[in-house]
């Protein structure tokens, strides 16, 4: 198929409709409205559903509803938002029900502004909502690779009976770039034999779509279950890029859209002889920590950049163990940093060093 | 011997964990016997609300989802956009449907969402233990209006039957009660009303019942129905608020 130039947000959605995603439930949120918009112009013509609902509270209940009904369906949102429908998450969560969030991050807290963030990565990685649970969080630094994974992430959600995360921000939103849709490959999904879709009283179990266990014993056998699922996940499913990183005396690390200018960043350093890397995580959850092991006794120092205070960083200290120093530089409000701030942090941390 | 009755097949055999002399048996009862009748057992799709029908997902048999607090129009609304041949049906008290989640009750109301509500609207919060709920009566003693629900300090009690009538996307909304025999067999009628119309794709359908919480009331069944009777009826009249489409 060929290259086609398209806004993320436009990518993604028709990703979604290309992995048979017929059914979307949005609201309106800078910056991610072109989502609901492309839904709502390509829904009719494929015979897919797509409803503006009153709130974000009631899209993600569509979806909980149109998950339990064995539909692939998803929402998005970004950040403002997203915190809205944390309650329904918490509960498909819970339910095992597959389904399909997209949140392109803004600046926060509070209202905050429709400029790119990275500031809900503990919300999406660390819970969001109440409860023990984890989302599949996956993280796109390209408009390709965010279309690769929606495609991906229906999968994903189906095999786990796990609501996935796609973790972007209003850069991998808004900006244009030429997209591919690979056809997506044909995996072994399991039956949704425990889809509420009307019971004739014998071929099946009768389906109960539920998050309400009120005896201890029966919360522990759910917990038991999402654990073992937990367990399996964050065995299988990890991924990450490593950029040039086999030889790095200096590992950068960074996600989604910093990770592009952390690729910058470490070129401009290697022309000018600093043996520069990148760890890209592209799952958020499952984290891969071991990528970060590995290079513990090859590099001086991992630097970490995010679009926040400093959320990944945690994982990334967590992963490390001590073993090398983890420096943070964090980029607020909105702005992006570019490869030469980021490069003039680097020098301050060699040069301190010495 | 010959059998002259039979429990609806549509309630499954779990026993009812509602308080002695409620009526949310009777609601129960009348919704599964109306399923049957119209034939849509194998059809059927329930969602139970957080409040005491919250384990109505056991009781019902058929398939069904447990929503979250207020939800579960938005939930029926994913369930039947995905299988509109289905017969999806939400049943919330009057915390569920009438505080929490008013938004989602409005708006389903508003798309015309061709589902049926069964609003049970006993003026009480009663699995929480007898607070006050938005269509408690003024004057009413609560946990949380210990000296009577009072205008200036609570509101007034929200009418939602009156209220979604005026919404150009319902198609048919009825108040009942479930006080006495005789309203007992309306209530009925309404329901199946309300699936029936449904079934021919007319839009969205509630049937709000007036029912009896003799716990948090602190009454006997038998007074409790007398209450009923004489408090809630005449803030909340019986009858057809809306039927058919005036556009």
């Amino acid at each position: 198929m060929a290259k086609k130039l398209m806004k993320g947000n436009e990518a993604i959605a028709e990703a979604a409709i290309k992995a048979g995603c017929r059914y979307f439930f949005g609201y309106p949120i800078t910056p991610q409205n072109e989502i609901p918009e492309y839904m709502s112009r390509r829904m009719p013509q494929i015979g897919g559903t797509f409803v503006q609902a009153e709130s974000e509270v009631s899209a993600i209940n569509m979806v909980y509803g149109a998950a339990g009904a064995g539909a692939r369906a998803m929402t998005s949102s970004s950040s403002p938002g997203i915190s809205l429908k944390q309650e329904g998450i918490s509960y498909i969560a819970c339910s095992e029900l597959p389904a399909v969030i997209v949140n392109m991050m803004r600046t926060g807290p509070g209202l905050g502004g429709i400029l790119p963030s990275q500031g809900d990565y503990f919300q999406a990685v660390k819970g969001g909502g109440h409860g023990d649970y984890h989302l599949i969080v996956l993280a796109p630094s390209s408009i390709q690779e965010a279309a690769d994974l929606i495609m991906d992430g229906f999968d994903l959600a189906d095999i786990y009976r796990n609501p996935v995360m796609i973790l972007g921000d209003g850069m991998i939103g808004q900006m244009m770039e030429p997209v591919e849709f690979k056809e997506p490959g044909k995996r072994p999904l399991p039956a949704k034999d425990w889809a509420a879709t009307g019971w004739d009283g014998k071929s099946r179990k009768r389906a109960v779509i539920n998050s309400l266990y009120i005896a201890a014993e029966e919360m522990e056998e759910v917990m038991a279950r999402l654990k073992a699922r937990y367990d399996e996940i964050e065995k299988k499913e990890k991924r990450v890029e490593e950029y040039m990183m086999d030889d790095a005396e200096v590992c950068i690390t960074a996600y989604g859209t910093v990770a592009r200018i952390a690729k910058s960043t470490a070129q401009k350093l290697r022309s000018e002889g600093i043996k520069a890397g990148v760890i890209r995580p592209i799952t958020l959850w499952p984290f891969p920590s071991e990528t970060y092991e590995k290079y513990c006794g090859q590099v001086d120092f991992f630097f970490d950049v995010e679009m926040s205070l400093g959320q990944m960083l945690e994982d990334v200290k967590l992963a490390v163990n001590g073993r090398k120093p983890v420096e943070f530089m964090g980029v607020v409000g909105g702005s992006v940093p570019t490869p030469n701030q980021i490069r003039e942090k680097i020098m301050e941390v060699i040069r301190r060093e010495k | 011997m010959t059998k002259v009755f039979e429990k609806t097949k549509m309630l499954t055999d779990v026993p009812f964990h509602y308080c002695p002399g409620c009526t949310h048996g009777i609601a129960h009862r009348l919704v599964a016997e109306c399923i049957e009748e119209l034939g849509m057992c194998d059809k059927a799709v329930g969602i139970a609300p957080v409040g005491c029908a919250v384990f109505a997902y056991k009781y019902f048999n058929c398939d069904m989802y447990e929503a979250s607090h207020g939800r579960a129009p938005s939930v029926a609304t994913g369930a039947k956009r995905v299988h509109p041949e289905n017969l999806v049906f939400t049943y919330q008290g009057d915390g569920d449907l009438a505080s929490m989640g008013t938004a989602e009750i409005v708006h389903a109301a508003a798309r015309g969402e061709n589902i049926s509500v069964i609003f049970i609207n006993n003026a009480i919060y009663g699995m929480t233990g007898g607070q006050m709920a938005p269509t408690s009566i003024m004057g009413q003693v609560t946990t949380t209006s210990p000296y009577g629900r009072k205008k200036e300090l609570n509101g007034m009690p929200v009418k939602m039957s009156e209220m979604l009538a005026v919404l150009d996307g319902s198609y048919y909304i009825e108040r009942c009660s479930l006080h006495d025999v005789a309203n007992i067999r309306k209530a009925k009628a309404a329901i199946k009303k309300a699936f029936r119309y449904q079934m021919e794709g007319k839009g969205f359908s509630m049937v709000e019942l007036l029912s009896t919480c003799p716990t948090n009331w602190g009454m006997t069944p038998v007074k409790a129905c007398e209450w009923l009777k004489e408090n809630m009826i005449p803030y909340y009249p019986l009858g057809v608020k809306k039927e058919g489409s005036t556009l």
